[in-house]
């Protein structure tokens, strides 16, 4: 243990701690803006300066390590007329149209500047000018208002190793750019929107549908349903101040039914399908050792990944559509019949806590009559900017439940926006259908968990199946680089592209970084997840009713030919450059 | 004071990675600004392996392949990025993140006449700012670009080692020492 | 491969043969005839005047003559420098048609050629290099092979004791002993900074690591500045030599050499160098029949200053954009590749041999209590002899200047000195006298820096130069930690206005307030200090901010919205140089008559001011 002093208090910590952690550990706050807990540990905006006794210059509280005996201050006068300038030098070339700004209250720039008392801008000069790039379906980049802290860069490279942005330039003209400055469309980006969750400004967010559905909503000849993601539910109440893993799926589905959607339907319900037709796939692949392993495909970041990166192994990848494509194509075929209703009418929104959702909801693959299965896509964020347009008071709401007939899922499909959900949710299935046992151990601990690669052999039967979780895509190009060179002896694989799952999708509610470094915002939303699994009254899909009823009546066999027109597709090799 | 910078040292070709710099710089540069098609593209793709074979794929490899590809296209042509994303297995953007901050690689071709002005101390003490101005002026061009009917474009230089005869600025790397306003109007006739 | 002995032969023959270079009196009918081959001369046309010389001698047959090309004399002013041994008559400014004249008279005839003779300080011409007041004050040290020995012959290194240093630590010495030597001898770094270089070597050779590197630090980016390359023009093995030694005290094989791209010549040496080391085993595996082997790569620059900076060095050799890192941890801890680094500028290097093989006392004994050794400055600008000069540390300004230097040309005042280059200050005339070390340039507010050293007359702008650093900053920022990136850019912001006469009171308040924030928290030397040549000038030459602010002037007209540009009656004689030089022809006037501007033409380009011989104009 280190003993040093922080502002006069006394502080032990572990070798090898920070001076920020340190401080943190005393309640003591340091301003951070580049500091990205393991991500981006860097040092370069200045802000987390901090004097220590008998050294020349400022220390960088964010990466230089605690010494013995060590006397700190943060707050001298020195330091806050230093942080000052900094944050003033910063600001100086920063478009400062908050009130307009996408990020206008979650902000860090922003609620530095009020910290700090930034009233006016001393040192104003020319700001550097930049096109916005909205040319992609699910993320926009606006470098007017990237202050250069490059936590984007790190996350895309080192964790999800794509290297879709970098630093370019140098000095003041530095910026964060696509090769060529090119449109993140036409390059090797794969929507993930990992940089968004770690951008501190507004100058990399979605790209917004809430307009269209606007239109929708107010257009008295559309049907308008909406469906939300498993993810969604756990993290949408942190928009309106309610801590993190709060289950708010009770006054989200009142508020969507006060947006004025005609129906509400769950998404969960989609997982369920997806279990049906991957497992029967899996069953059947695994019999006839049909490219093994097979490899999920739930995340369409992870999808257009391998189609860029892989496209070799393609055809290991299943050909399930999504979940919420699966259960748009049910809704305009089965519903609008049983309901009588013009599919031309029926306009489908997802709530998804994803931005490559938004890709994968306009490729071609996903049309069904010249009908797109879902037709608009907004995150769990833009819900969250529709509630607060409409003035509805979230907090306050009761609860209501999904509307029938496909309102009810199973708690397999609650687990899918978790990393291994999909995994156990399949295993659940392909267990009881193949074995025609009922399952005595309901959880598979093997696959849960943060870590971010999860291998387990499962016994299925008679068969032993290997199979392998994977989150994040610098996980899953482990995993693929080992299918690659064959040395690879999984029969089932799932990969999710953003690490944690689908909780910690580019859709989400935005962590700051403080909160990010001090709370284990991945444990406590997958915690709300299984808490949601463990109370459901049916946790298996193939056992759904709602399900059950719609193959009898509608689409047959699973995996049988009206299931594979509905709800399968197909892959194709991608280009990673169209420059 | 017509003299020429580059004292082109042919011998000890075989050493690795150094080996391709001092050769050849000025003429491999001419004999390859022809104008662009896509045919010309094929061609360049298969120069690019030749160059790209001398090299082990690791990383530490990237700043020596762009020197060697700027010299001999004077540029960092967009298919040799791409080229060099593929053997290195660096993206693209880390590439020309590369690119974009090392001064002597640029991403477009230079004018038939590139023409540099020491900006180095010893020079703008002796005025090599006036040069500068000049010459920017003349072809009412500025730093770093190319004149329309891509004839002349503009770079400066940190000091190339002249001192002695300085100001000093260079033509194709022909260094013209002890430059005044009227010199460099000059020498920008004779070359119009 | 060549052994110990055969290697102790070439030097004791080798020296025989190259006596003629060191002893004028040697009685030989032989001649050397020396050209100088670095950047400066070669850019005046040396290589061609070498071929004619060698055209020459085949034609007429002349015997006992040869032709060497060497490193840099230093009096790159007088380029092309050629000398002839034994007898060391300096020829200054020769052109390849001089060839001729030199063979017939010189060697065939055996009388100087008068016409070509460097005319000293008083006028009068000198016939032995030895007799220029350049060379007398100064003492080569890191410079001594320079225009000495042909570079690429390893032979005449190794004649003047070259890698003799090498046999006797690698058979003599342990580890330890090698750096308490350089310990002891006080040398410090060369590349600015000035920390001890044995103090370094002892920090790296302490770190456990399995592999550690030794590093040539050859990216002089000071503009400018050309100590470094001059040496690895003319002297690689030295350097070579030396970071073999490096890499033995340390316990390194692999070192590296990081040079700008910018110098064709050096490289090419330099890569001849390690071919001809490796042929004669002195680099590679089990040197000298020991255990230790040791090999040496080449690494090019790409045109980036802050890749001069030690960190952002290794993240270039890394393949990376040269962007420092923060330290903690020092290269020593962690350096190229996480593994262990000894980093050392070339000059630094360049000394370490002949401490070695000289003693730490001697080198000691050179210098002053707190830095020890010479000191190699380009001098540039105002100066009549511009060129590279080697001096002992604690000699003062005004003997660079005005006695090696020969003053300042056209008749002009001395106003200031800059060294450091752009994280440098400027000295002015009232420190002329102050003896040149790394704490008393630190004390007056500049720094010793890699060894650019400017001389600036009484035409220049002090604002117009914070201008030129703070614009040569702004450029080569790296763009990392804010300060830097944002705080340097409008700092030059409020320079341009000010030297707009756009500027106000609260401009020079904001400039200084920005000046004295960013040297604490930018991330590396370079951001720290880049406010520096704007400090300095503000603290010797306010008035001259003042005067661009309120009375809207800039004296010596290098701000051209500020300048006044007029010939002044009293002291215009008409004699047209004005006239002649002005590239509008805006000026008017008859012979031998007071001539006249005319301001709707004037471009304010300054050629007038300059080319008055009788300061008339200002």
């Amino acid at each position: 243990m280190i003993s040093l002093k922080i502002d006069n208090k006394d502080v032990k910590v572990p070798e090898g701690t920070t001076i920020l952690e340190a401080a943190r550990k005393v309640n003591i706050d340091i301003p951070t803006l580049c500091f990205l807990k393991e991500i981006n540990e860097v040092g370069d905006c200045r802000m987390c300066i901090t004097e220590v006794e008998g050294r020349r210059g400022f220390a960088t509280s964010c990466i230089q390590k605690v010494e013995e005996g060590m006397v700190v201050h943060t707050n001298s006068p020195a330091v806050i007329e230093a942080r000052k300038m900094i944050l003033d030098l910063i600001l100086s070339n920063h478009h400062r149209d908050c009130l307009t700004c996408i990020r206008n209250g979650s902000c860090e720039l922003q609620a530095l500047a009020t910290k700090l008392n930034m009233t006016e801008v001393r040192y104003d000069g020319v700001k550097n000018e930049h096109e916005v790039d909205d040319s992609s379906p699910s993320i926009v980049r606006d470098f007017n208002k990237c202050i250069l802290c490059r936590r984007c860069v790190a996350t895309c490279k080192n964790v999800q190793k794509i290297g879709a942005i970098a630093s370019c330039e140098r000095g003041f003209a530095s910026c964060v750019s696509t090769v060529g400055n090119n449109s993140l469309n036409d390059v090797n980006c794969t929507f993930c929107g990992q940089c968004i969750q770690s951008c501190p400004t507004g100058a990399l967010h979605e790209k917004d549908s809430t307009k269209q559905v606007w239109e929708k909503l107010k257009d008295p000849n559309s049907y308008v349903v909406v469906q939300t993601a498993p993810a969604v539910r756990v993290a949408l109440g942190e928009e309106f101040g309610m801590p993190i893993g709060t289950n708010v799926t009770g006054k989200m589905v009142t508020a969507l039914k006060r947006l004025g959607f005609d129906k509400v339907f769950d998404t969960n319900t989609g997982a369920d399908f997806t279990i049906m037709e991957e497992g029967t796939e899996f069953l059947k692949r695994l019999k006839e050792k049909d490219n093994l392993p097979m490899i999920t495909s739930c995340s369409p970041g992870w999808v257009k990944y391998i189609e860029m990166n892989y496209p070799e192994n393609l055809p290991h990848l299943s050909s399930c559509k999504s979940p919420h494509e699966m259960f748009g194509a049910i809704i305009k075929t089965y519903y609008a019949a049983k309901q009588k209703i013009n599919p031309e009418k029926i306009y489908v929104v997802s709530v998804m806590p994803c931005v490559a959702k938004k890709f994968e909801r306009q490729r071609d693959e996903m049309k069904e009559n010249g009908l797109y299965d879902v037709d608009a896509v907004i995150t769990t964020r833009e819900l969250a900017r529709m509630i607060k347009q409409a003035n509805i008071e979230f907090t306050e709401l009761k609860d209501d439940i999904f509307d029938d007939p496909m309102g009810e899922a199973t708690g397999a499909g609650a687990i899918f926006g978790v990393t291994g959900g999909v995994m156990e949710a399949a295993l659940r299935s392909v267990y009881e259908i193949s074995t025609g046992k009922e399952l005595k151990q309901i959880n598979f601990e093997e696959v849960r968990g943060q870590e971010g690669i999860k291998r387990a052999t499962i016994k299925i039967g008679t068969e032993q199946v290997k199979v392998v979780v994977a989150h994040g895509l610098g996980n899953a190009q482990t995993i693929m680089e080992e299918i690659k060179q064959g040395k690879a002896d999984y029969q089932f694989v799932e990969i999710m592209a953003c690490p944690g799952g689908c909780i910690m999708g580019g859709g989400q509610p935005i962590v700051n970084s403080k909160t990010r470094a001090t709370v284990n915002v991945r444990e406590k939303r997958a915690k709300a997840m299984y808490t949601i699994d463990e109370k459901s009254k049916i946790r298996k899909s193939h056992e759904n009713p709602a399900l059950k009823q719609i193959y009898r009546e509608f689409l047959g066999e699973p995996g049988g030919h009206l299931a594979h027109e509905l709800l399968h597709t197909h892959y194709e090799p991608r280009k990673k450059y169209n420059i | 004071m017509l003299i020429k910078l580059f004292y082109i040292n042919n011998k000890n070709k075989e050493r690795r990675n150094v080996s391709n710099y001092c050769v050849s710089i000025k003429n491999e540069m001419e004999e390859n600004k022809v104008e662009n098609c896509s045919c010309m593209d094929e061609k360049l793709e298969k120069e690019l392996e030749k160059i790209l074979e001398q090299y082990t794929n690791v990383k530490d490899n990237l700043i020596p392949i762009l020197n060697e590809v700027q010299i001999k296209y004077g540029y960092i042509p967009q298919i040799a990025q791409r080229k060099i994303s593929e053997y290195l297995n660096i993206p693209m953007a880390e590439i020309y993140g590369v690119i974009t901050f090392y001064s002597r690689f640029t991403l477009k071709p230079k004018g038939k006449y590139a023409i540099s002005v020491c900006l180095g101390t010893a020079c703008f003490v002796k005025g090599s700012e006036k040069i500068m101005e000049r010459l920017k002026q003349r072809l009412n061009i500025q730093e770093g670009e190319t004149t329309p009917d891509g004839k002349f474009s503009i770079d400066s230089t940190r000091c190339v080692g002249a001192c002695g005869i300085a100001p000093v600025f260079t033509v194709n790397g022909e260094v013209y020492g002890k430059a005044t306003v009227k010199k460099l109007d000059e020498v920008l006739d004779s070359l119009e | 491969m060549k052994t110990l002995e055969k290697i102790r032969k070439i030097r004791e023959d080798k020296r025989k043969e190259l006596d003629i270079r060191v002893n004028s009196e040697v009685g030989t009918k032989e001649k050397h005839i020396l050209v100088c081959h670095g950047t400066g001369c070669t850019s005046s046309k040396s290589p061609k005047i070498i071929e004619n010389f060698r055209k020459i001698i085949e034609e007429k047959k002349i015997e006992n003559v040869r032709v060497i090309q060497t490193g840099c004399f230093g009096l790159c002013a007088k380029g092309p420098i050629v000398i002839i041994r034994p007898e060391n008559t300096f020829y200054a400014m020769v052109t390849p048609d001089d060839c001729e004249e030199i063979i017939q008279t010189h060697i065939i005839e055996g009388k100087p050629v008068e016409r070509l003779l460097c005319k000293d300080i008083d006028g009068n011409k000198v016939h032995n290099l030895d007799e220029l007041t350049f060379y007398k004050k100064q003492k080569r040290i890191a410079l001594k092979n320079c225009g000495r020995i042909d570079p690429e012959q390893i032979d005449e290194y190794i004649a003047f004791d070259g890698y003799k240093a090498l046999e006797k630590v690698l058979l003599e010495m342990s580890p330890d002993e090698v750096i308490d030597e350089i310990e002891k001898s006080g040398l410090r770094g060369r590349g600015g900074a000035g920390f001890p270089t044995g103090k370094k070597w002892r920090l790296t050779k302490d770190v456990k690591g399995d592999q550690k590197y030794v590093v040539c630090n050859a990216d002089e980016g000071d503009p400018g500045a050309f100590m470094d390359r001059s040496i690895l023009e003319g002297d690689p093995h030295s350097v070579l030599e030396s970071m073999i030694i490096a890499g033995f005290a340390i316990g390194a094989n692999q070192g590296y050499i990081y040079v700008r791209a910018e110098y064709p010549i050096a490289v090419e040496r330099f890569a001849v160098a390690i071919k001809q080391a490796r042929e004669y085993g002195l680099l590679g595996k089990n040197i000298f029949g020991t255990d230790f082997s040791f090999d040496v790569e080449i690494r090019l620059g790409a045109g980036a200053f802050v890749c001069g900076e030690e960190t952002a060095l290794l993240e270039s050799i890394e393949g990376k954009r040269g962007q420092p890192r923060l330290k903690p941890p020092y290269p020593a801890n962690s350096g190229l590749w996480g593994k262990p680094t000894l980093i050392n500028n070339v000059e630094t290097y360049a000394n370490i041999t002949r401490i070695i093989l000289n003693g730490a006392d001697w080198y000691s004994s050179i210098g002053t209590q707190g830095s020890k050794g010479t000191k190699v400055f380009a001098l540039g600008g105002n100066v009549v002899n511009v060129g590279l000069v080697e001096v002992p540390m604690g000699t003062t300004l005004r003997e660079i200047v005005y006695d090696i230097g020969g003053g300042i040309p056209n008749g002009r005042d001395f106003k200031a000195a800059q060294t450091g280059g752009p994280s440098g200050g400027c000295i002015p005339k009232e420190h002329l006298d102050t003896p040149i070390d790394y704490e008393s340039l630190k004390e007056i507010g500049s720094m010793m820096g890699s060894g650019g050293l400017i001389v600036m007359d009484d035409t220049k702008c002090m604002v117009n130069l914070a201008k030129f650093y703070l614009s040569f900053t702004v450029d080569e920022s790296c763009g990392k930690c804010t300060p830097c990136r944002i705080g340097t850019k409008r700092m030059l912001e409020i320079l341009e206005k000010i030297s707009k006469g756009e500027g106000e009171l609260e401009d020079v308040e904001k400039l200084e307030e920005l000046a004295n924030s960013i040297p604490k928290s930018a991330v590396c030397g370079l951001g720290q200090s880049a406010p520096n040549p704007v400090l300095s000038t503000f603290k010797y030459f306010r008035q001259e901010y003042l005067d661009h602010v309120k009375e809207k002037v800039c004296k010596t007209g290098e701000c051209k919205a500020l300048a006044r540009i007029q010939i002044d009656e009293t002291k215009c004689r008409g004699c047209g140089m004005c006239k002649r030089n002005c590239p509008v022809e805006a000026i008017s006037g008859e012979p031998g008559k007071v001539h006249h501007i005319d301001e709707t033409k004037c471009i304010k380009c300054g050629t007038c001011l300059t080319s008055c011989p009788f300061h008339a104009i200002g």
